[in-house]
Order: structure tokens, then sequence, then C-alpha cells
């Protein structure tokens, strides 16, 4: 008894003219706004500005080719195949030749397998023992980067510098490298270092030491975020890199060398922010070098006034926005670990007055 | 033509005689895997955290190797598996005997580690919070002596049946499926006591 | 061996529902141990979480339609991505496998129930409970300030963010008693599969003869016994840590962040074979089904997937490749995992030669399978780009892994399903689902699957992490998202299809009878529904094919093998 007049098949085709034409639309427009993203985005990974970031470039599109391979061989296949062999209306009764095995076939397709895998294994480690094996130049810098809830805290040193959320370093010329070195831990939990465009991610754990680097080739911004969940506020804790000529970089380092601004004889709303500052909580979490504010919960606001934008990232450092984080930095970030300060309008005032000072 | 169940033979022959292992076993034998499982990663997380406490107590300042207990406990191994062979063979008062002695050196092996346990508490201010070596022995000790109670009530009840006489011979394959339990809490405690009293001191 | 015509006996479970009172009913199923009926409220929980969990995703992707969106807020997000995945894996993911291989492992191989019936029960209910547990908490888990309600640590809960000081109130406490507790379950329930299979074949089925579903499941539940087991460790560790106490992976006392993802991910790879070998099961009865072909190299596939359980063991750390393990352990890993696609692709070779030179039926069940091997084979190249270190630099903890993960667990596992579903319908309740809705279904939810999840791949190469709430503009992010959003639209459409498939057909399907496929293995050799005790007689085979022997008396599989 044959059952085959019991199911007629998907393949009638007024069903398939009517999938056509919005079908064909899709095709053209989605891979346009594919292409339009990788264009614009200033954290693309297949757009490389650093060595480690370029030999996994390379390394991806290996891989890439030969699984696009595989996709069009297997799939082109596996296509044939379920067109070439359906079942028809007009076929016989008849079951088809029942073909249990081959070993010659299963051998083929497990020694091929075998040996692709054995040369993706191999050139992955190459570029594994490029990245992680080689001695560290006598010319690198250093810096200790330090995770927190939910800010990126950097200090340099050799050149007794201490900031926070955006990191500067020198670019490196191939031909005489000066690679930035990161030697990263967590004062908290496990957060994530990744800046697409310089290099892979490398976790920031709490209890243990992690070294990565970078070598930024050309000047510029290079951006990224943490990439390990980490509470609340995992979202906004964003990376800025600012990679700078080595004598921009050097003018900065002397620049963030100095201690605080203390002397505000011009600006009285300064001076008075200064001492409002140093009597509130504020000195608990925050370090102003030369002041009697040590703490180290928060970052360090020596030159705050010096970067582009505060809370790691998310917001431009304008006034305006600066006071607005100081009277309730949840209304801006919510879940971050700064409390409301609970200061009146005056003090917020001359506060941030004080701030907007510290270049 | 309908394929019922009925179409199927049912008195066909088979090549070989058709006997399966027991399902008790089979069981057992499942349940032990898992469990060495959960075991394996405590003494991964011991032998990781050897050393590794930054205060306190180390091993071999309050450890001292518990012999007698591991005496008692391995014994227990003989005993539960001279009460199962008692049982196969009939012979119920042996096996009630053997049960009984099991129960009784099991009792003995966790009354000397609550008095090792009192000992390092009290004695050397050794607890779970303390540092990385209380937080892995106690947690280690701790879970293959609940896995002893387990045990040791399982026994109990079956020594309770069996002095009420309502054990026989055909329940000796279940008597041999808890014996398998039993072995294996033995067999923990060896991997334990060379990992944490031999190795880790 | 002349078969006998026996009398199909009437049970009470035959009698129409419409004539018992409805107390009893709800008794029969609360006590029941019969594997079918326990199998059913195993895949209805399941169905009911699928919808829960579905719902979280929409929320999530309405969320994330557009950058700096203010749709939900941080806390309530993060409860959503963590609620999302430990509902998904633990209370739809596992359930509806084990629901289905209890539903049909007896009847394949022959026997009348599970090997421990009582055990069945008890895993099912325990089960039950652990996700009622989960989603108490939105309820009883506020502590101090109100910090808990549903848990918000992410689905693997890394240390220390789930220490104390960290994870204030007893959120966490919810996530890891409930996920214990379905552990237990899950450990029971592949005791039983495992007892079943190895001591309660019916007469001549050797291990050689079983059908491949029965195999894959006994695959699937020793990794369960070797799998989870680990996850329940460290789920006391961690307990210990937050009320005892103790240092497990207490950072500040000397304990190890890292100890902790290794524990995981020692549960967490293998947990996604567990996941993924029944989805193989399923295909590997139904391909040969609608192909009207014996499966191409059974003996290959049965060695490939026990090697796919055993290497699976061993490439856990492929999740880690970001901590820092330094070149050696980085290289080892690498190397397994490429390793396992080895066996893996052999499976997918074998299905392509099992439909070559067939005479493929495009019935619902194998439109959903063919749509599995071609997504599958995506999900597994992406697999493979993930496999090298240096790239996995780059895509780890991006939207680039949330899209090859999805890639496997709905379009390769959920199709699977599905298309079992629409095989297996006509034997559960006796009835056809509507081929019409089904390819409504297929269409709509496939639609929705690949807007999705083709895209979802695209914000991870341009530098998205995952778990984030919102994101900057500017970064090329925006519209990608927008259409991942619309995509679940139509995964949701395609679900609701379903659910209404499968309730219509329920009472307006045609009869089924006992093999409305022509398929070859026993449980279409008894009625549809089967009666509580599966056989009248207990079977005895000679092949692996017991019914396409029967059907064809001159050329039965017996002479080949």
């Amino acid at each position: 008894m044959s059952l085959f007049g019991k199911h007629p098949t998907a393949n009638s085709s007024e069903s398939r003219r009517k999938f056509a034409r919005p079908l064909r639309a899709l095709t053209y427009t989605l891979p346009l706004i594919a292409s339009t993203a990788f264009a614009q985005s200033p954290t693309n990974i297949f757009d490389p500005a650093g060595t480690p970031a370029r030999d996994a470039y390379g390394l991806s599109m290996l891989v890439l080719s030969i699984t696009l391979a595989i996709f069009l061989i297997v799939g082109g296949l596996l296509l044939y195949a379920v067109i070439r062999f359906r079942h028809r209306p007009t076929d016989s009764d008849r079951e088809p030749a029942q073909i249990y095995g081959s070993n010659q076939i299963e051998l083929s397709w497990t020694v091929i397998p075998i040996l692709i895998v054995v040369t993706l294994f191999l050139t992955t480690t190459r570029v594994i023992l490029g990245t992680e094996a080689i001695p560290k130049p006598a010319s690198a810098m250093d810096v200790t980067v330090i995770g927190h809830q939910f800010w990126w805290e950097y200090r340099y040193p050799k050149l007794g510098v201490v900031t926070a959320n955006e990191l500067h370093v020198p670019i490196s010329d191939p031909a005489t490298p000066t690679p930035t070195y990161l030697t990263m831990s967590s004062a908290d939990v496990s957060h994530s270092f990744w800046v697409p465009r310089l290099a892979g991610k490398m976790d920031v754990i709490p209890n243990r030491v992690n070294i990565m680097w970078i070598d930024p080739q050309k000047t510029g911004l290079y951006l990224g975020q943490c990439a390990q969940y980490c509470g609340t506020q995992h979202a906004k804790m964003l990376l800025r890199v600012y990679a700078q000529s080595p004598e921009d970089f050097a003018a900065w380092i002397n620049q963030q060398k100095q201690p605080a601004q203390q002397d505000f004889s011009g600006n009285a709303a300064a001076a008075e922010g200064q001492t409002v500052f140093m009597h509130n909580a504020c000195i608990n979490c925050h370090t102003i070098s030369g002041t009697v504010a040590t703490g180290r919960f928060g970052p360090d606001l020596t030159h705050l006034a010096s970067r582009d934008t505060i809370a790691s990232g998310p917001i431009s450092n304008t006034p305006e926005n600066l006071r607005k984080w100081i009277d309730d930095p949840n209304s801006l970030k919510p879940g971050c670990l700064m409390p409301a300060m609970h200061l009146n309008d005056h003090d917020l005032d001359v506060i941030t007055a004080y701030l907007t000072q510290l270049h | 033509m309908t394929t019922t169940a009925s179409r199927i033979p049912i008195d066909g022959s088979t090549e070989t005689p058709w006997t399966l292992p027991y399902r008790g076993n089979i069981g057992m034998a499942c349940l032990i895997l898992a469990e060495s499982a959960i075991f394996i990663i405590f003494v991964v997380a011991y032998i990781y955290y050897i050393g590794k406490s930054l205060s306190g107590p180390t091993p071999s300042q309050v450890l001292e190797l518990p012999i007698f207990g591991t005496i008692c406990l391995l014994s227990s191994s003989i005993t539960v598996h001279l009460a199962v062979s008692a049982l196969r063979k009939n012979n119920l008062r042996a096996c009630t005997l053997n049960l009984g002695g099991t129960v009784l050196l099991g009792a003995i092996f966790l009354i000397t580690t609550a008095r090792e346990w009192y000992h390092l508490i009290h004695d050397e201010g050794l607890t779970i919070k303390t540092n990385l070596f209380g937080t892995t022995y106690y947690s280690l000790v701790g879970l293959h002596a609940t896995h002893v109670v387990i045990g040791l009530i399982m026994l109990s009840l079956t020594l309770a049946f069996s002095l009420a006489g309502r054990v026989h011979e055909e329940h000796s394959e279940k008597l041999e499926v808890l014996s398998l339990y039993w072995h294996f809490v033995d067999a923990v405690w060896v991997v334990v006591f060379l990992v944490v009293y031999v190795i880790g001191r | 061996m002349t078969p006998t015509p026996v009398m199909e006996a009437i049970d009470e479970t035959t009698t129409p529902l419409q004539g018992r009172p409805p107390l009893n009913v709800i008794y029969e199923w609360i006590t029941t141990v019969d594997h079918k009926k326990i199998g059913l409220m195993y895949i209805v929980y399941a169905l009911i979480f699928l919808v829960i969990a579905g719902f979280e995703a929409i929320l999530m992707r309405i969320q994330l339609a557009v950058p700096n969106n203010h749709f939900v807020s941080p806390q309530v997000f993060n409860q959503l991505f963590t609620m999302h995945g430990t509902t998904m894996v633990f209370f739809m993911g596992m359930p509806i496998l084990f629901g289905v291989g209890n539903y049909l492992v007896p009847l394949m191989i022959g026997a009348r129930d599970m090997a421990f019936p009582r055990l069945n029960a008890f895993s099912f209910w325990i089960s039950a409970f652990a996700g009622l547990l989960l989603y108490f908490s939105y309820f009883g888990a506020s502590g101090l300030y109100a910090a808990g309600s549903a848990p918000d640590v992410g689905w693997f809960a890394y240390a220390p963010l789930t220490s104390k000081a960290f994870s204030l109130g007893h959120s966490t406490d919810y996530w890891t008693l409930a996920v214990f507790l379905s552990g237990i379950g899950s450990i029971g329930t592949a005791l039983n599969i495992v007892t079943t299979i190895v001591s309660m074949r019916c007469k001549g089925m050797k291990m050689s003869r079983m059908p491949l579903l029965v195999w894959l499941y006994l695959v699937m539940s020793g990794l369960v016994f070797v799998a989870v087991s680990p996850l329940t460790a460290a789920q006391i560790m961690l307990t210990l840590d937050r009320y005892l106490g103790a240092h497990f992976f207490d950072t500040q006392a000397g304990g190890s962040a890292v100890l902790w993802m290794h524990f995981f991910w020692i549960f967490g790879h293998p947990e996604v074979y567990v996941l993924v070998l029944p989805a193989f099961a399923f295909v590997n009865e139904i391909v040969p089904v609608f192909s009207r072909k014996a499966m191409f190299g059974y003996p290959a596939m049965v060695a490939a997937s026990v090697a796919i359980g055993f290497i699976s063991l061993s490439v856990w750390a492929h999740h880690m490749f970001t901590i820092g393990m330094g070149p050696a352990g980085n290289t080892f890993f690498v190397f397994a995992t490429m390793v396992i696609s080895v066996p893996t692709g052999i499976k997918i070779f074998n299905w392509l030669a099992t439909i070559w030179g067939g005479k493929v039926i495009f019935a619902v069940p194998m439109i959903f399978c063919t749509g599995f091997l071609f997504q599958f084979l995506i999900a597994g190249l992406t697999g493979i780009m993930l496999a090298a270190a240096p790239f996995n630099w780059q895509l780890s903890g991006s939207y680039f892994v949330v899209a090859h993960f999805h890639y496997v667990l709905v379009g390769s596992i959920i199709f699977a399903l599905f298309g079992a579903f629409y095989y297996w319908y006509p034997k559960v309740t006796g009835k056809m689902m509507s081929e019409t809705l089904g390819k409504w279904h297929f269409w709509l939810f496939a639609i929705g699957f690949h807007l999705t999840f083709d895209f979802m791949h695209i914000p991870g190469l341009l530098g998205m992490p995952r778990r984030i709430y919102t994101y900057e503009a500017g970064r090329g992010w925006d519209t990608l998202n927008f259409i991942v959003g619309i995509g679940a639209i139509f995964q949701a459409a395609g679900t609701l299809v379903f659910v209404y498939n499968m309730v219509r057909s329920y009472y307006k399907g045609k009869d089924a009878g006992h093999d409305p496929w022509d398929a070859w293995t026993l449980e279409w050799s008894v009625p549809s529904p089967p009666p509580a005790y599966n056989f009248a007689i207990e079977p005895t085979v000679n092949s692996r094919r017991p019914l396409w022997d029967i059907k064809h008396p001159e050329d039965p599989d017996a002479d080949y093998e």
C-alpha cells in the first residue's frame, strides 16, 4: 500500500509565486543595510588599526573563506538533493533502493574534514603564539588597568600618572614598535577590555592579573566597551583610547603629572567650590592629588576637566551635565554606585565651577 | 496491510538467550557516576586551593591521620559484602548480623569524624569561614559524611526489616544494589583520605 | 514465527474524556507514573515556559530596537536576559526533550514503561516545582532595600558578581535553588532513560538494532550524569559562600573567579550537547521515513554520536578563551573544539546521503527537518569560526556568539522539535495536524528566525557586546537591532499558529490510525494513542526496521545486517 497520495508536496507553484516578489526585494535591501553598517562603525573588527586586531583579522579571513566554501559545497549539495530527489506524483509506488552505507564514502568524509581541521588548527596556533608568546619589547609603555563597577582606572606606574576612563597611549611605528602593555585586574567583579579595532578582548578579573598589548598605528580615538556582564551599568562602562603622536602624548603626560590646581584667585566660585568639595563626603571616594581628597573607590578627578566625557563615556563633559551628574548620578546612569549627594543648588553650582577648572 | 502489534512475531527465537542486566544495578551505576562527578569537582576545588589560603591554620598544623575511622569504614564494606553473600545463600541470620556490623562500623566512622571536627573547631579555631583550607576541607569531608548518613539510614532500615524477618533470598539483588552504594561511599573516602590527609598535608 | 492475531484490549485510558468526572481526571494525572502521561506533562509545562521566556525576549528586543531606549530600566533588562536564558535552558529545553524521550523511548524499544516509573514522576514534579520557584522570585526575593526580585546575574551567574557582596537580597539564591532542583530532576530522568535502554529492550533488540533516537537519548543521558553534576557541585559551593561564609569564589579571601567559570562551563558545554543530541535524534527518525530510505551509515551515526558525547567533555574552556589561559591552554581547547566538528560533519553527510537517491515527501515534519539541515550547517560553521581563538577574542561576549547559539538552539533544536511534534502528534493523539497550518507555521517562523538571527551576527562583528540594556548611537548597530526585533514578531506569530494547530487538530484533525507516515519503528505498530500498557504482547525484532520487514517480506532488513 502506498501512502504517497496522502501527502501533497509543498512545491505547488502558486504558493511559490506569492512569496517571490517580496523575497526578491528583501534580498537586495537587507545586504545594503548590512554593508552600510559596516562602513559606518567605529568598532568594526574587520577594520583593524593595530597588530593584534590585524592578526585576528587575517585569521578570520582564512576561517571565513574555508567555512564559506564548506557552506557552498555542502549547502549546495543539500539544495540539489532536496530538489532532485523529491517525490513527484508521476513516480511509481516502489520504494527507492535502500542503501545502508558505504565504508569508503564514510572514510572519505572523515579524512577530508580532519585535514581541514589540522590546517585551521595550525594557522590558529601560529596567531595565538604571535600575539601571546612574543617577548615584550624594551620600548613598551606600561599601563595598569583596574576595572571597577562601572568605570576604568588607569595608572602609568613609570610616569607617575593616575587617571580614569580615557586612556591615552602613544602611537606605535611598525619600524620601531612602542606598544602599550596593559596589566589588568579588577577591584570588584569580572569585566572585559574590548576595543575591537585595536585588539581582541581580555577579561579583567579580580584576584588575577591579565596582560595584553595594543599598538595603534594611526592617531585618533578608538572606541569600545566592557564586554563581560558586571552588573546594572555594564552597558555604559565605555572605553575611549586616544592614540597620540609621541609629542602630544608627552605633553599630555606632563599635564597629567601636575598636582591639582589649588589657586583660584580670579574665580571666586571655583575657590568656594574647592572648599565645599573638601568638606564633603566626596573626598572619601575621589582623589584630587595634592589635597585631602584621597579616596580610591571612584575615579581620580585631578584633571577631570581635561576629559571629553564623564561617567565612563556615555555623557559629554559639559558643566550642565556635570552638575546634573553630581546632583543625582542615578538619573543619568541608573544603578551606578555613586550616590546622590543631596547638595543644595548653591553648592552644586560652586562645586561644578571648581571641577570644571581642573584641567 | 496493517502493521499492528499483532503482526509482530511473538514467539520468534532470538540468536542467543535474551537476558538483560538487572535494572537496579544499572540505575545504581548511573547514580554512582553522577555522584562521582560531584565529588570530583569538590576534590578539584580542594586540590586547586592547596597552599593558597591567605591566613589561618594549615593542614599540616591541625590534621591528623584518621586511621581508626578509616579502618572502621573500610571494614564495613567487607561486612556489607558478607551480608549480601549470606542473603544469596538464604542465611538470614548471618545477613542480619553483618548488616548490623555494617551499621555499627559506619556509625563509629561518623563519630570519629564528629570528634575530629569538634577538635578542629574548638581547639584549632578552624571553621568553614576561616580560610580556603577550612572552606574546602569541611565541604568535601562534609559532603562525604552526608552520603555516609544517607547510606546508614538505608542500611538501618534494611537491618530493621531483616530483624523483623522480612528479608529473604529473593531480595538479594536489591540488597546488592544498596551494597554498591556503600562501596561507592567507601571508595570516595579512600580518595578523600589520600587527597586531604596524605597529599594535602 | 507465525504472527498470531491478538485482540486489542480496551482499557480505561481509551474511554472518551468527556465521560469522566474532572476531579478523577486531575487526580489521575497528578498521581500517574505512566511514562506517556509524564512525557506529556513535561511537554505542556515546557511549552508554557516557552511562551513566557519568548515574551521576555520580545521585551528585550523592544528595548534594544533603538539606541538609548527607555522601555525598561537596566535592572529589569538584566533580569529579563537572566530569566530568558535560565528558563529556556532549564525549564523549556530540558523538560521538553525529556518529555519527548519519556514518551518515545519505551515505545521504540518495545517496553511497557520506564525502568523506574515512580522516579519518573518524582523527577517531573521536582522539575515543575523548580520552575515555579524561579518565577516566584519576582514576588519573594526582595531583600535589603528591595534589592531582590528576579535574578539578574546572567544565566551563567559568574562569580564574584553572585557573591553576597555584589548580589544583595535573595534573587541569586532563587536562581541557584531552582536550577539545583531542576538538576536533580534531570539526573533522575537520565538515570531512568539509561536503565530503561540497557535493561528493558524487547527480545531481539540488540543495541545495534535500536532506533537511532534511542542511541542518542542514551548518549544524552550519559552526558547529563557527568555534566549536570559539576553544576550541582558548584551551586552547593556558591550557596556555602553566600550563607556559611565559605570562600570558594571569594576573591577577597584568595578565592578564584575563574574556578566558577571552569565548573560552570564543564557543565555548560556538555549541556548544549545534551540539548542538541535529541534534536539529532528526531531528524534521524524523520529524514529516512520521508526520504523513503534507510538511514545511510547507521554504525557511523552511532559512532559519531558517541564520539560527540565524549569529545564534548573536553572542550569547555572555549567559552573562556578571553580569560587569559595562556597559549598552552588556548591551543588545547582550540584543537578539541575543532576536532568535534569531524563527527558532527559526518552526521550531516550521512543525512545528505540518506536523502540522496530517495523520494522525498515534503510533509511538514520533513520541511522542518530540511530547515534544520541548512541551519545546523550554518550553526556548526559559525562554531568553527568561534573555535579559532584569536577570532574568538574579538567575537566572544558579543552578539555574534548570541546569534551562533540561537542558530543552534532555535534554528536547529526548535526546528527539529517542531518537526518531531508534527511527526508524532498523530501517535499521541490519534489525529493528524493540519498541513496547511503547518506550512504557515513554518514560513512565518523561518522568516522571523532568519530576520532575527542572520542579522544578529553583524552587530557582533561591529563590536556590540551582549547583555547590554542599551547602546550608543553611531556604532552601526541601530538599524540591525531594529530588524532583529521585527523577526521576533514573526517567530511569535508562527508559534501562535503552531499552538492553534495543536489545539484545533485535537478536536478536528483527521483520524491518524496506527501508522499514517508508513514508518518502520515499533511505536507505529500500536494504536494511536497507545493503550496504557503500550504492547499487548512484547514484540520480538530481527532488524533495525521491524515494520519494514513486515511490509517488505521479500526484502527484509534482516538480510543486510
